[in-house]
């Protein structure tokens, strides 16, 4: 019961075939190193998010650096309640019919410090899980970013976390049909970066360009900052991958070191690329690149080795880079930040990967790929990556289509002219200096009444 | 009294600077600018997408002198922001008609 298949399965056999039944010497206790390990991941992964916030807010307009940053705090907040309400129910509560979880887990019911499985308290693993879908919903806001409504966005995320996100964690890692069929997914290739890119890239295409792309420049305003951003995503990513093991184990140390490797080899790769092809290798490419790097990994984090891990990463970084520099714009769409091009594109890749470079060698609980001479395994990830494709690209039109029948999915002409940290927030986020920024227009209490109102204590 | 304003290359203002302290000339006012004149902007590129950036960083300086230290110091800043490439930028010379120093309330000459 190392591996995240194995324990979900365990998971779904006690919940399902075996109620109520335990066996002397087979309950599951909890393994404090184990736990304490989770419990560091799932902080891990939760930086991921503020660190997204961060990459994304400095390659927009300075005028919009606050609204993007604001997208991904508010995924935090909206979509960890509706995983307590229902998300996670859905996702991991006992199967109905291969396509969705049941309900027995409403409101968090049952889900306690006891362990559900493995040896790691059930409420942790939900905790854990509910960091995944929060940085799968931040990703999509990339494409949309620079004129998305705040209000329509949140209308998006509420319905997509719920009837998208939820229903596909269930196929592949909470007991539904991708998961029987054999599909691998570590940490989220499909349902994490395949889901959100495709998302991005459906949503980008039916709000529209912003206003001026492709005639003016729309240059990343404070690179510093998605370096920063970047850094967190890598630091984070750990525990994205190899706490994904849900176990302080060998497994997650391999997990660990093929992350690492396959980012690094990533940024390398973009780089080259981008040298070859533009003449000057770039910090915002060597980060877009360790990213891709990071991305495809994750679904075979936990069945490659490290220099399956280095091939996936070299041909992720030119493989993105294509996507965003020369498809891109073949094709004319807006995809801000790339939530397309790096996330569905690495996804892709990284997810066929595993079809190819999977070991049991490296974990017992997955399946030889292409190379280790199981073909199969790779018709299942292509299932798998094509099934995902499809259901959140049809889902995530439907959605947008039922919400732009209530109200406008994107700001106004001139308040995306204006910016929307102003428009849309009423915040400046590089006021000029404090005496510039204009006249108080509330009636405050002095300063000098206020401080004379203060009990000295001596 | 005259404006002299100088629109000169972000390397070159130290020497601009000392140029005019040599010649006993310590106010002035100094901007970060942007602008184009015959020189070329430049490229960038973000994740392979190339923009042209015409609009390049310049410092503007700007002081006030009588007006009989005009040439000197047009001439003092011209040999100081030179670097005889394109791109060295412009000198505006103005006719200034009052300057009042607002700590006295002094005017023209007396203000400079």
């Amino acid at each position: 019961m190392k591996s995240r298949l194995r324990a979900v399965l365990m998971f779904i056999l006690y919940s399902l075939m075996l109620p109520g039944i335990a066996w002397a010497g087979d309950t599951p206790t909890i393994d404090t190193g184990d736990t304490a390990f989770v419990i560091i991941s799932a902080a891990m992964v939760m930086i991921m998010t503020p660190g997204l916030a961060l990459f994304y807010g400095g390659m927009v307009r300075k005028k919009n650096v606050l609204s993007t940053m604001m997208l991904s705090f508010i995924v935090m907040s909206v979509v960890s309640v509706i995983w307590a309400l229902y998300g996670y129910t859905l996702a991991f509560g006992p199967d109905i019919k291969s396509f969705i979880g049941g309900l027995d887990y409403l409101f968090l019911n049952g889900v306690g410090q006891e362990p559900a499985s493995g040896t790691i308290p059930h409420v942790l693993f939900m905790a854990f899980q509910l960091m995944f879908a929060l940085i799968t919903v931040a990703i999509i806001s990339g494409s949309i970013a620079e004129r998305v409504r705040f209000s329509a966005f949140l209308a998006f995320i509420i319905i997509w976390v719920s009837v998208v996100y939820s229903p596909l964690a269930h196929w592949v890692w909470g007991g539904g049909w991708l998961m029987k069929l054999g599909t691998l997914d570590f940490a989220g290739g499909t349902v994490v970066h395949i889901s959100s890119g495709v998302t991005g890239l459906v949503a980008a295409l039916v709000i529209g360009k912003r206003k001026g792309y492709g005639t003016e420049p729309m240059v990343p305003h404070n690179l510093p900052m998605t370096v920063l951003g970047a850094a967190l995503l890598w630091f984070g990513w750990f525990g994205f991958n190899a706490g994904s093991a849900l176990a302080a184990n060998g497994l997650a140390a391999s997990a660990f070191a093929v992350t690492h490797i396959a980012a690094a080899a990533g940024g390398l790769s973009w780089v080259i690329a981008e040298w070859l092809h533009h003449g000057k290798p770039t910090i915002l490419g060597c980060v877009s690149g360790l990213i891709a790097g990071l991305v495809a990994i994750t679904p075979a984090a936990g069945f490659v080795s490290a220099v399956p891990a280095i091939v996936i990463g070299l041909v992720v970084g030119p493989l993105c880079y294509f996507a965003v520099a020369v498809i891109k714009s073949k094709l004319g769409y807006d995809d801000s930040l790339d939530a397309f091009g790096i996330h569905g594109v690495g996804g892709t890749w990284g997810a066929i990967a595993t079809g190819l470079f999977a070991s049991k060698a490296v974990n017992e609980a997955g399946a030889d790929g292409l190379f280790y001479g199981n073909a199969g395994l790779l018709v299942n990830q292509l299932i798998g990556v094509g099934a995902t494709i499809l259901f959140a690209a049809l889902a995530t039109f439907i959605i947008l289509k039922l919400i732009s029948t209530f109200m406008n999915l994107r700001v106004s002409s001139d308040d995306e002219v204006v910016g929307l940290d102003i428009s849309l927030h009423g915040e400046n986020a590089y006021a000029y200096t404090d005496d510039l920024v204009g006249s108080i227009t509330k009636e405050v209490k002095a300063p000098a009444e206020a401080a004379g109102t203060m009990v000295k204590t001596v | 009294m005259t404006k002299i304003e100088a629109i000169i290359r972000p390397g070159k203002l130290e020497e601009v600077k000392d140029a005019l302290n040599k010649l006993g000339i310590h106010g002035m006012t100094v901007s970060q600018v942007i602008g184009c004149g015959h020189q070329k902007g430049r490229t960038e590129v973000y994740r392979g997408a190339e923009y042209s950036i015409n609009l390049l960083p310049k410092v503007k300086v700007e002081v006030v002198v009588r007006d009989q230290w005009v040439d000197q110091c047009v001439m003092a800043i011209s040999e100081a922001a030179r670097s005889g490439e394109i791109g060295d930028g412009k000198i505006f010379v103005y006719p200034l008609s009052d300057v009042i120093r607002i700590r006295t309330g002094e005017h023209g000459d007396d203000a400079v």
